[in-house]
């Protein structure tokens, strides 16, 4: 997959990806429209599908509110690329389906408007802008089966209950 | 190898001898949480899949607390969703109109939560309960889905923090200034992935409701959890709270740690946290001197009744300064009664304060005090993100209840003994 990146700081906490004002609303398409609204106004309009968010330490630190991943995943977001990020947050996009890749080099070395390229299931990360390839780390097996099924839910409605550590 | 306090909660619940920082383990719960932000997610999730059932009714709390009473209409309509999910699954903890409090306060007060217990709620400051030396942690609304329908839920054993604590509190001094200056040493990722155990000769000396507010803001230093011992202490408060048997887990004296932090209580002074992060912590006369348009005292981390009473102390005989709007917030309705007793309320209302209702109200921007352009916040709340409590370019300065009431009697930033 490829796309363009958003690239943002440190701490972005889930109360700037998807303010608590919306939190009433439970739509996707609703959740998309006010997708990183109070840390950047231009987003929703500059986003295309396949883009990515590119972003430095903790990232979705905050509230639990599982409205943040999934503003961003329907707001057209292919992968979320962090140096790290918040434990709920981490969490909650493996749930839902978003694919998420942890990497320091990428994070610090990747700008905005740069083109990328990624495997998900290698965790290769290849910027099309400044030539450069870097190696995300992966995911232990059973969460990597659990993203593979399409998240949490459809993992446990498959009965796999038992196949879970 | 020794385990820590939350690796021995986790080891009893996977049924296994012993767990390691790093395993991933398949626990059994014994609670799961939900608000009304969170759980009609969850529910529409239990939908989709066809999740038709729920593994103990008895098992799962509902608490209609951030929108609620309903702010507007799809507030009311999501509280509806939840109310009829309750009646389908036969769910009797369901709380909202006069049973209702903020989650965070009427768990531990209802007797939800004992020692050696596994919880998650899907709200970040489920975290709160370790003081009552149970594991608990926030999870979002697929998670809450997935432990309501298996009454499992799968963890990463984590590796922990100790914090020891010695000395005793100023005068002024608790547990919320305890914290603040813990995330203000670690920062807002310093305990991420991890757990804070806290340990020390001073835990005696910390009442319970500080614990409650230290325990509260775990998440803010990115933590899964935190957890103090049990002691006499959790004991009395535990007592006529929860009748059903609980074994308390002790740390091992070999258990391995990341690192120790010392703190010592005597040593703490009053702080006040600025925007926009929970780790910007400095000595309030710092700030001293910023104008003050709104003060809320409240909130899942601070309004308990010791909370109320230390406000009360600083607002007694005193007029709130005119050009600040100060709300009160008792956070359960066991609390707000306790204070109509004790004439908290009506001392709060002489000194020109205004009381809700129990309501998370203003803390994520909700009701009951939503913030204007510019405008600046002293709040016992726990978070001071952008746009947390209203506009984009307000300002949150989180801070004690006593630093609290004394900056809304000046009208400006102020350390309580100063008023």
């Amino acid at each position: 997959m490829g796309g363009t990146v958003f690239k943002y700081r440190d701490n972005v906490d889930t109360d700037v990806i998807l303010p608590a004002r919306y939190l009433s609303l439970s739509k996707r398409e609703d959740l998309a429209a006010h997708c990183m609204e109070d840390l950047d106004r231009e987003f929703v309009a500059r986003v295309q599908p396949g883009d990515f968010i590119v972003a430095g330490e903790n990232f979705g630190c905050g509230s639990s509110r599982e409205h943040a991943p999934i503003a961003i995943l329907s707001s057209g977001i292919s992968c979320v690329i962090a140096a790290s990020f918040a434990r709920i947050f981490y969490r909650n996009a493996i749930n839902i389906g978003l694919p998420i890749l942890e990497c320091q080099e990428a994070a610090s070395e990747i700008r905005a408007g740069d083109k990328l390229e990624i495997n998900l299931a290698s965790g290769k990360i290849r910027n099309l802008t400044q030539g450069r390839t870097y190696q995300a780390g992966g995911f232990p097996p059973f969460l990597q089966d659990m993203m593979d099924a399409g998240g949490l839910l459809a993992y446990l409605a498959k009965k796999k209950e038992e196949v879970l550590p | 190898m020794g385990m820590t306090m939350t690796q021995k909660i986790f080891a009893r619940h996977c049924g296994r001898q012993e767990v390691q920082a790093g395993d991933l383990v398949y626990g059994a719960l014994d609670l799961v949480m939900g608000s009304d932000v969170t759980a009609p997610i969850a529910i529409h999730e239990m939908e989709k899949y066809g999740l038709k059932r729920v593994f103990d009714p008895n098992k799962i709390v509902l608490v209609m607390d951030h929108f609620a009473p309903n702010k507007d209409i799809r507030s009311a309509q999501n509280c509806a969703l939840a109310r009829q999910f309750a009646q389908q699954m036969g769910i009797s903890h369901f709380y909202d109109g006069g049973r209702m409090g903020i989650e965070h306060a009427l768990l531990p007060e209802q007797g939800f939560v004992a020692p050696g217990e596994l919880i998650i709620g899907a709200d970040s400051h489920t975290c709160t309960y370790g003081a009552l030396g149970a594991f608990s942690t926030g999870v979002g609304s697929t998670d809450m889905a997935a432990g309501m329908y298996a009454g499992k839920n799968w963890f990463k054993v984590p590796a922990a923090i100790l914090v020891n604590l010695t000395g005793r509190f100023s005068e002024y001094v608790g547990g919320k200034d305890l914290i603040l200056s813990l995330i203000g040493m670690i920062g807002v990722d310093g305990a991420r992935y991890k757990s804070i155990e806290f340990t020390g000769e001073a835990i005696a000396g910390i009442p319970m409701d500080d614990r409650f507010t230290i325990c509260n803001m775990a998440i803010e230093a990115g933590a899964k959890n935190a957890i103090f011992p049990v002691d006499q202490n959790t004991l009395d408060y535990l007592s006529g709270r929860v009748s059903r048997p609980f074994v308390p887990v002790e740390a091992d004296t070999d258990a391995s740690y990341v690192c120790t932090i010392d703190i010592n209580l005597s040593q703490l002074r009053p702080v006040l946290a600025a925007p926009f992060l929970p780790s910007n912590v400095k000595p309030v006369e710092h700030f001293r001197g910023l104008r003050v348009d709104q003060v809320v005292i409240g909130c899942c981390t601070n309004g308990r009744i010791s909370d109320l009473r230390m406000a009360a102390r600083i607002l007694k005989g005193r007029k709130i300064s005119e050009h600040v709007r100060c709300v009160i917030i008792p956070a359960t309705q066991e609390i707000y009664l306790q204070a109509i007793a004790e004439g908290l309320l009506e001392l709060f209302i002489q000194a020109g304060a205004t009381v809700s209702m129990p309501t998370c109200g203003p803390c994520n921007g909700g009701h009951v005090g939503v913030l204007s352009d510019h405008e600046r916040c002293v709040s016992t709340t726990n978070r001071n993100f952008v746009g947390r409590m209203g506009a984009r370019d307000s300002e949150i300065y989180l801070a004690s209840p006593a630093v609290a009431a004394a900056c809304a009697v000046a009208g400006t930033v102020v350390s309580p003994e100063e008023v």
